[in-house]
């Protein structure tokens, strides 16, 4: 929260990075940035727990650097310090040595275990008590995004429309390479893995005109595998997934086939329908015709 | 010839394997490589070295000069992998917007991986066994290793890994997957080229070598210490070398076995790691991960022990806290087992798991900061001399901590939710390796130099050699930190934010001035070796150093000891001078000794020959290489001439001459 009030305007910034080699001026200068200053709540949690990590730790670590500098400069041959070749042990500097790092550990491990189980990616949002999740399911293709909204009953090519404030499911697979979902400023990432499904859950917070990306190097096409996601109100939505419905192309088997084929930099695409069952069947591994799905092959194993 | 006779003769190795042949970049490497490589040979071959290379160093068993090979593998290979990281920077800087810089992403993807695997199996490896050769026998008073043997071979097998990777270069294509030849991107079905059975049967060859000099160094620091040493006197560097040891023991099994299931995937199409059938890639994530990260221990370990002979040296105290010391280092070896999940938090474990390998990785920072304490307690009440070794001890405290620090906040799962396979990740992980491995190694050079060969290094190339590494370090390393905060990830070839660009463009200017660096250490050589005389030491101990590797001459004979030292203290060369011990000079007795032998060679020959046949499909070539090895393993194990006895008036003579004044 501090954090984002304290950015400086744009201009301010420029020149301080122009100039300033100093790193805390550098690091402000990616406070603008999707990381430390995101749109979605859980991203923005995450950043909290960077910062508040990050303040535990220089507890200790700023009072070593300094002892280093010090001691180094103090006693060195000529120096003002006193030479004593028989100071080898203390027990009591030693339990020192030894529980300060420990009480540092303590508290942030007590933080990590509370905030990892608060913000785990399957963990649903407690708002969705109040309104149902918006689902989307997630596809990693080689080397493009492809996004079904299944209750719209449309699909889009790398581009992802999310509307402000509703909570969000993504169930996430991918057609044949490991990659990450990752929209910095939504939520963390979380790995896209053929015949397995991942989940995240998020929520925007305002209006957005972002982009995500892999975060997991996938092969040739990887470095431009990007998709635009913009955050709109719920009127906004509503008309975007309208005009989606308005384009002519359906997404099934045979046309979700030719998106296989391995492409890059590939602009956005829109589906006006979308088979129902294709997710499924990405997932379990059987949209070549002739293939069993995985369900099936398991259920004839217990047989 | 048919087609089939063809491809029954040479596989799939054809004229366009030549890589170099039609790729412009690949082809002006090649040319002063190969114009380098005659020029070497041809120079051996005039000053008529090739008898002396074989039988002093190629055969040696002696395990100062397998450590010198070693080191000097290492070196060699630093070159190489620097200069992929040169390339990437400069790709990274270039390619923005509407340029796609000058690497495509065939060649950029073999690069960067590349980058990892030599800097880790060939540069970081390879110099920290020859430490760990060269200084742990001589400081635990004995003459040589268990396995003198093994010990050649061991070398040799890294060697030949080394030169399969170095062939990639030219003949056909490195892999493409990563440091780690991450699946499924090394799957069969995803690249059928020869990139991927390169760099494992490379690192099969190399991790045989590594697992039998593990378990040679194990044996020999329990079995062969000096009477008088026992375990808690044993110094900190033997300390850091056994626990290292232990650990390569246990994890490099895991690798291999991940190595070999992904041949078998590759070659005879079975599936433990494929997209369908029942395999599962996030197997070999998590195998080769259970090598991963205590691989990062078995590298750091013996260069904290590295920092540690250094700090105590030069401050001219006994180590403070030797028994915590030893302790934080036996609590980082188990420690180091119980915290590989962190890798991949993002791959969907549930909440408990990952909070567990969050916390077991937090905890490892309890002992690296006791470490630290330590090392800065050893400097309060010293009397420190900034020779170089010391100046690296306090760059690299200076730096490693911070790096700790950021590994410490990746280990926290929400956080490295969105900081996993950033910049600022890798940032984190060249900041522990840069600062923590490589300014150690730099220390350790400097430090055990003179008693290697007999000479110092000169002091000014080496102060330049040192400002290039940590202000290059810094330059190069806080823009990607940077960036990394910002959202960037790894790997990435091409940007479109132009904001972005001038943080790569500085942390080119920081490469170079690690280019500077890694130049004037070069140069340092050159000119040490050509004032050899005026810095020459005649003591054996020029540092006043407390270990027992000080009492021996520079260089020490091949035998180490003429008498094999009686311990009574922890700085064991230090009580001997308390007490006005000298080298005795006569009474000498015979000293039994392994003999050389070419077969460590030959093996890893063959291994070489077996590798490429298999990487190329050349069955016969492989079937021949395989019975040649097995042969040539049974034979030696019918050679009988393997030791020998140094007769007392040898050892005199040489005993003699290392207490002459110098030449």
């Amino acid at each position: 929260m501090l954090q984002q009030r304290t950015v400086p305007p744009q201009s301010q910034i420029k020149r301080r990075s122009a100039a300033a080699l100093l790193p805390l001026l550098l690091l402000l200068a990616g406070c603008d940035r999707a990381v430390l200053n995101p749109a979605g709540d859980i991203a923005r949690q995450q950043r909290d727990i960077i910062l508040v990590s990050t303040g535990l730790m220089l507890l200790i670590i700023v009072p070593v650097l300094i002892l280093i500098v010090v001691f180094a400069w103090r006693y060195r041959q000529g120096g003002r310090g006193t030479y004593d070749p028989q100071f080898d042990h203390s027990t009591s500097l030693e339990l020192a040595i030894w529980s300060a790092p420990l009480l540092i550990i303590i508290a942030l491990g007590a933080l990590t275990w509370s905030s990892t189980h608060l913000l785990d990616p399957f963990r649903p949002l407690a708002s969705q008590k109040e309104r149902p999740p918006l689902v989307v399911q997630v596809v990693s293709l080689d080397w493009k995004w492809l996004f079904i909204y299944p209750e719209e009953g449309i699909a889009t090519v790398n581009e992802l429309a999310l509307p402000v404030g509703r909570p969000v499911r993504l169930d996430i697979t991918s057609s044949n390479m490991m990659n990450t979902f990752y929209a910095p400023t939504l939520a963390g990432m979380i790995y896209a893995m053929p015949g397995m499904q991942s989940q995240l859950h998020a929520v925007l917070d305002r209006p957005v005109d972002s982009e995500g990306f892999s975060a997991n190097y996938s092969g040739a096409g990887f470095s431009d595998m990007r998709f635009k996601l913009t955050g709109l109100d719920d009127a906004g939505f509503a008309a975007w997934v309208t005009a989606a419905r308005g384009g002519a192309a359906r997404l099934e088997l045979a046309t979700y086939r030719e998106l296989l084929v391995p492409s890059e930099r590939v602009p956005a695409m829109r589906f006006a329908g979308v088979d129902g069952d294709l997710y499924r069947r990405i997932l379990e591994r059987c949209v070549e015709p002739g293939t069993p799905c995985s369900s099936e092959t398991m259920r004839h194993r217990h047989e | 010839m048919s087609e089939s006779a063809t491809h029954a003769l040479t596989g799939r190795l054809g004229l366009d394997s030549l890589a170099f042949l039609h790729e412009p970049i690949l082809l002006w490497t090649f040319i002063p490589v190969v114009l380098l490589g005659v020029g070497l040979v041809a120079l051996v071959s005039y000053l008529r070295l090739w008898g002396w290379l074989w039988r002093e160093w190629f055969t040696s068993v002696d395990h100062k000069k397998i450590g010198i090979m070693y080191m000097i593998l290492g070196i060699v290979m630093l070159l190489r992998g620097f200069a992929d990281a040169v390339m990437m920077r400069l790709q990274q800087a270039w390619a923005f917007g509407a340029s796609q810089g000058y690497l495509d992403a065939h060649h950029y993807d073999q690069i960067f991986t590349a980058h990892g695997t030599i800097m880790i199996f060939f540069v970081a490896i390879p110099l920290v066994t020859g430490f760990v050769n060269y200084v742990m026998p001589l400081q635990i008073g004995a003459r040589d290793v268990a396995f003198p043997f093994l010990n050649s071979l061991s070398l040799w097998l890294t060697v030949a890994g080394a030169l399969l990777v170095m062939v990639s270069l030219f003949v056909g294509e490195f892999s493409r997957a990563g440091w780690l030849n991450y699946v499924p991107v090394a799957n069969l079905a995803n690249s059928p080229d020869t990139g991927p059975d390169y760099y494992l049967w490379a690192l099969q060859i190399a991790g045989i070598g590594t697992t039998l000099s593990a378990i040679n160094m194990v044996t020999t620091v329990i079995r062969m210490r000096a009477p008088g040493m026992t375990l808690m006197k044993m110094p900190v560097f033997t300390w850091t070398a056994l626990c290292s040891n232990v650990l390569a023991i246990a994890i490099f099994p895991a690798l291999t076995a991940a190595f070999a299931l992904l041949l078998l995937d590759r070659y005879i199409g079975t599936n433990f790691f494929t997209n369908d059938l029942g395999g599962n890639p996030m197997m070999y994530w998590n195998l080769v991960w259970l090598w991963g990260h205590p691989e990062v221990y078995v590298l750091v370990l013996p260069v904290f022990g590295i920092y540690s002979e250094v700090t105590s040296t030069f401050c001219g105290k006994r180590l403070f806290g030797y028994s915590s010391m030893v302790y934080a280092t036996v609590v980082i070896t188990i420690l180091s087992y119980l915290v590989w999940l962190h890798h991949f938090f993002t791959m969907g474990s549930g909440a408990s798991v990952n909070s567990f390998f969050g916390i077991a990785t937090m905890v490892i920072a309890i002992p690296t900061g006791a470490k630290i304490f330590n090392w800065l307690f050893t400097m309060y009440r010293g009397r420190i001399r900034f020779d170089l070794p010391m100046m690296w001890v306090v760059a690299f405290m200076l730096t490693f901590v911070v790096g700790g620090m950021t590994g410490v906040l990746l280990a926290v799962p929400p956080a490295d939710f969105v900081l996993h396979n950033s910049l600022f990740l890798v940032a984190h992980f060249h900041n522990v390796i840069i600062g923590g491995v490589v300014f150690g190694l730099f220390a350790g050079m400097y430090y055990w130099f003179p008693k290697a060969f007999g000479f110092r290094l000169e002091p000014f190339w080496g102060k330049v050699t040192f400002w290039g590494w940590v202000v290059g370090y810094w330059v190069a390393w806080t823009p990607i930190y940077i960036v990394g905060l910002m959202g960037t990830t790894r790997r990435v070839r091409h940007f479109d934010d132009p904001e972005l660009r001038i943080w790569f463009v500085i942390a080119g200017i920081g490469a170079l001035i690690i280019l500077v660096g890694i130049l004037a250490f070069v140069v340092q050589i050159a000119v040490s070796i050509w004032n050899r005389r005026a810095l020459r030491d005649a003591t054996g101990d020029p540092w006043d150093g407390r270990t027992l590797e000080w009492s021996t001459p520079s260089p020490p004979p091949f035998y180490n000891f003429a008498f094999t030292p009686i311990v009574h203290d922890q700085d064991a060369w230090y009580d001997m001078k308390q007490r006005g011990a000298t080298r005795p000079t006569s009474g000498f007795l015979p000293i039994h000794m392994p003999r050389n032998t070419g077969a460590g060679v030959v093996l890893a020959g063959i291994a070489l020959v077996l590798g490429f046949a298999m990487i190329w499909y050349i069955w016969w070539l492989a079937a021949v290489a395989f019975a040649g090895l097995l042969t040539v393993a049974i034979g030696h194990t019918f050679n009988y001439h393997r030791d020998g006895f140094v007769a007392p008036d040898e050892v005199a003579r040489i005993e003699a001459a290392a207490m002459e004044t110098p030449r």
